[in-house]
């Protein structure tokens, strides 16, 4: 038998104003034991001061003074709960400012969203939206809480219904396993514990479901990718003797899973070698898998450098100069101040060009419409050229390596997050798009 | 082999799975690593927190077989808990790294600061601390601040750049995406960056435990004077004397955070080991800071003002 130890999971959340967001969290927060006697005193206390006959669970979640006195949410909070099996990374991301910008944030790191949808409103355009980012992303799983049913009289009907649009949504997105959970976050009714007053719902309650999924893809069906993050060759520094001609390369296993003796190959450079070894401080492994830390080494002494990536020899991505990418355009300036821009791809930064705009993405339609120009929030086609060739894949089918960020060169801002292809084409259909 | 390979049976599916501790570990070493790759002159913030502690733990695995690629700085405050201070010294010459210290009483000295009526001197470490990264050119510095500390704190970024003034300002923060972490700055600027973001208190204890780190004595139960103020537990010391109303007695407590000894709290506690410590922090009913941090009880935006003047 495997040991089980907890494992950790990162959500995103995802809502409209007043579909309940907050107070979900600050439910999910307070029944899972997250909150702790001084931070409810502190709930409590506001709750009365503002006349309120109950504890606001949504207070938990408050953050900043600017928020407090405006009554809105600014920006991407963190939240941690866990129970006896997961731990969870929560980001909150807020439900109307910055909307894109905050939900593309939150949603890259994921492995789960969860969408509030009111039960008395149904999907809306904005629903549509959401999902469609969840799907840009290529979250891999998506939770809806149908919220607010006890305003609808714990009607099984109106659920069916709204899970069923969603269910056609999710279809039409290319969104894979679509849970819905009909819930109210104010009363808890299917929140932490399965409610009584749903007995035509014989599903699992939302912290069920979050404590049941799979965390991430499984690392033994994905191909090994690992980015070099930098040299360790400590020669006269070194902590030990034994260490002095010692050469490793730092790096987080990107996918997959690698095995001393698999053959290998460095990219851009091409070159072919083998692992002869898979070192952390705490000893050799034989074999490790993503997101572990560790330091490689190579049976040849090959040119390797930080930037290069380090890919299961038999399918290695080819480097290119020329991408085909889907951007989220997140600066306030549009894109056309910014032709020439730096392109930041795993470990390595080049300079790039963008050579053109293809269109931007109609959330509401899921359709590329023709435009000259990108602005804050768009989500847009482009084609860049950078200066150095990328080891680049589709983001479709490749999380970490197929992402990309623009970074303006002289103020240091964040310009866009870039995914490599068509993340919403199917798998298999990218291959041809890309060097167009 | 090294048993550190644990194939976890996720959910009962047989997929291979890294532990939530080892996931946590992994993603800091990859942040301590990208900032030695892209920065020139990083620094660890080295108090003998615990937390800074479990940095410079982490620090000196990301870079094994070599050594800590960076120097620490102390922010000293001067109202020490002695033990604490001699930690400090211990794991600096274990680690074979520099310290630089940083230290208010010079300030205070010579009338840069001046002393608060309240005697406490955590808000006043903000000064020398944006003296040291100014006249040490740093342009990296590693601060131990976790999101689940507080709420100013759940809004920071890993890599959180700030101004020539030190300001962070939380309404124009850069997007952080995937782990692709921006620290691109212009001269003047510098980027804080926590590689402890993701990581609860409870997260950090357990990772005591399992990785056996030495911490100092006084986070474990020990008898000690102590008097009581503002419904906190203060140490009989220099900097820390009971006024003529407060009455002295001897209790079986231990610390949660160590800092100014002149605010920060004790509690009483029964956890001699580590792991009597994991279960009791499970068990606890107060936070970390709400239990032990004077300061940050005056109001709720203490952290967050403080943190917009250029606090860790
Ligand atoms: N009746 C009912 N009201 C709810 C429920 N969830 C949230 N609300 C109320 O809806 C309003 C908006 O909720 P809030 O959590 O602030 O929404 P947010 O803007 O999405 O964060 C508040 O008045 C809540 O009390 C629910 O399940 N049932």
């Amino acid at each position: 038998m495997p040991v089980t130890q907890p494992t950790l999971l990162r959500l995103a959340t995802a809502g409209s104003v007043d579909d309940g967001k907050s107070t979900l969290v600050g439910r999910l927060l307070h029944d899972s034991k997250s909150v702790l006697a001084d931070q409810l005193d502190a709930v409590e206390r506001v709750s009365r001061d503002r006349g309120l006959a109950r504890a606001d669970l949504a207070l938990l979640t408050d953050g900043l003074r600017a928020e407090r006195e405006q009554g809105i949410t600014i920006d991407v909070a963190y939240r941690y709960f866990a129970t006896a099996d997961r731990s969870f990374i929560l980001a909150d991301c807020p439900g109307h400012v910055q909307y894109t910008r905050n939900t593309v944030t939150g949603a890259s790191t994921a492995d789960a969203v969860v969408l509030l949808v009111d039960a008395r409103k149904g999907v809306l355009e904005q629903t549509r939206r959401h999902l469609a980012v969840a799907a840009l992303l290529r979250v891999p799983h998506v939770i809806v809480a149908v919220n607010k049913i006890d305003l609808v009289g714990f009607d099984e009907d109106i659920y069916t219904q709204v899970a069923s649009d969603l269910a056609t949504v999710a279809f039409d997105l290319g969104l894979p396993d679509l849970v819905t959970v009909p819930v109210s976050a104010l009363e808890g009714d299917n929140v932490v514990d399965r409610s009584a007053r749903t007995d035509w719902y014989s599903g699992p309650s939302l912290l069920e479901v979050l404590e049941t999924l799979p965390v991430a893809d499984d690392p033994s069906h994905e191909e090994f990718r690992f980015p070099v993050q930098l040299t360790l060759r400590p020669q006269g520094a070194a902590r030990d003797a034994a260490h002095r001609e010692y050469r490793g390369y730092a790096g987080q296993i990107a996918s997959g899973v690698v095995t001393v003796g698999d053959e290998v190959v460095v990219l851009p450079s091409g070159r072919r070698t083998t692992i002869a070894g898979i070192d952390t401080a705490d000893g050799e492994l034989t074999e490790a898998f993503a997101p572990r830390s560790v330091a490689l080494r190579l049976a040849h002494d090959i040119d390797v450098a930080r930037g290069d990536l380090i890919a299961a020899a038999d399918h290695a991505p080819e480097p290119v100069r020329d991408l085909f990418a889907t951007v989220c355009w997140l600066s306030q300036a549009p894109l056309s101040k910014h032709s020439r821009v730096l392109l930041k791809h795993t470990t390595c930064t080049t300079r790039a060009i963008v050579s053109a705009v293809d269109g931007v993405l109609d959330l509401d339609a899921v359709q590329i419409v023709p435009a000259q120009d990108l602005g804050l929030n768009d989500i847009g086609r482009l084609r860049i050229r950078t200066a150095e060739p990328i080891a680049a894949e589709p983001y479709a089918r490749h999380r970490r390596t197929g992402a990309f960020l623009l970074i303006d060169a002289q103020s240091g801002q964040t310009l866009a997050a870039g995914m490599i292809g068509d993340p919403l084409a199917g798998e298999g259909e990218h291959a041809d798009d890309w060097d167009i | 082999m090294n048993p550190i390979t644990e194939t976890i049976d996720d959910v009962g599916c047989g997929r291979l799975t890294l532990s939530h501790l080892d996931t946590l570990e992994s993603e800091s070493i990859h942040i301590f690593r990208e900032v030695v790759a892209e920065f020139e002159r990083p620094v660890l913030l080295f108090s003998g927190g615990k937390d800074s502690v479990v940095m410079l733990h982490l620090a000196a695995k990301a870079f094994w077989p070599g050594p800590v690629p960076f120097p620490l700085l102390h922010v000293d405050t001067g109202h020490n808990f002695p033990e604490v201070l001699a930690y400090r010294d211990r794991a600096v010459a274990e680690k074979g790294v520099r310290l630089e210290v940083v230290a208010v009483q010079d300030y205070v000295d010579d009338g840069r600061l001046a002393e608060r009526t309240d005697g406490t001197r955590n808000p006043l470490q903000t000064q020398p601390l944006l003296d040291g990264i100014a006249d040490h050119r740093f342009d990296a510095v590693f601060g131990g601040g976790r999101r689940d500390e507080e709420k100013a704190r759940a809004k920071e970024r890993i890599y959180s750049l700030r101004d020539e003034f030190g300001a962070w300002d939380p309404r124009n923060q850069r997007p952080e995406l995937w782990n692709l972490y921006n620290g691109r700055h212009r001269p003047g600027e510098h980027v804080r960056v926590f590689p402890l973001s993701n990581w609860t208190e409870l997260d950090v204890w357990r990772y005591i435990g399992r990785e056996g780190i030495a911490l100092p004595e006084l986070y474990y139960a020990h008898q000690r004077d102590v008097f009581e103020r503002d419904g906190m537990l203060l140490a009989v010391g220099p900097v820390s004397q009971p006024r003529a109303t407060e009455s002295v007695v001897t209790r079986q407590v231990r610390y949660r955070t160590v800092g100014d000894m002149s605010c920060t709290g004790a509690v009483e506690s029964d956890a001699v080991t580590v792991q009597d410590v994991v279960i009791e922090v499970a068990a606890t009913r107060l936070t970390e800071r709400g239990a032990t941090r004077a300061d940050d009880r005056i109001s709720e935006a203490a952290m967050e003002d403080r943190k917009k003047e250029g606090y860790f």
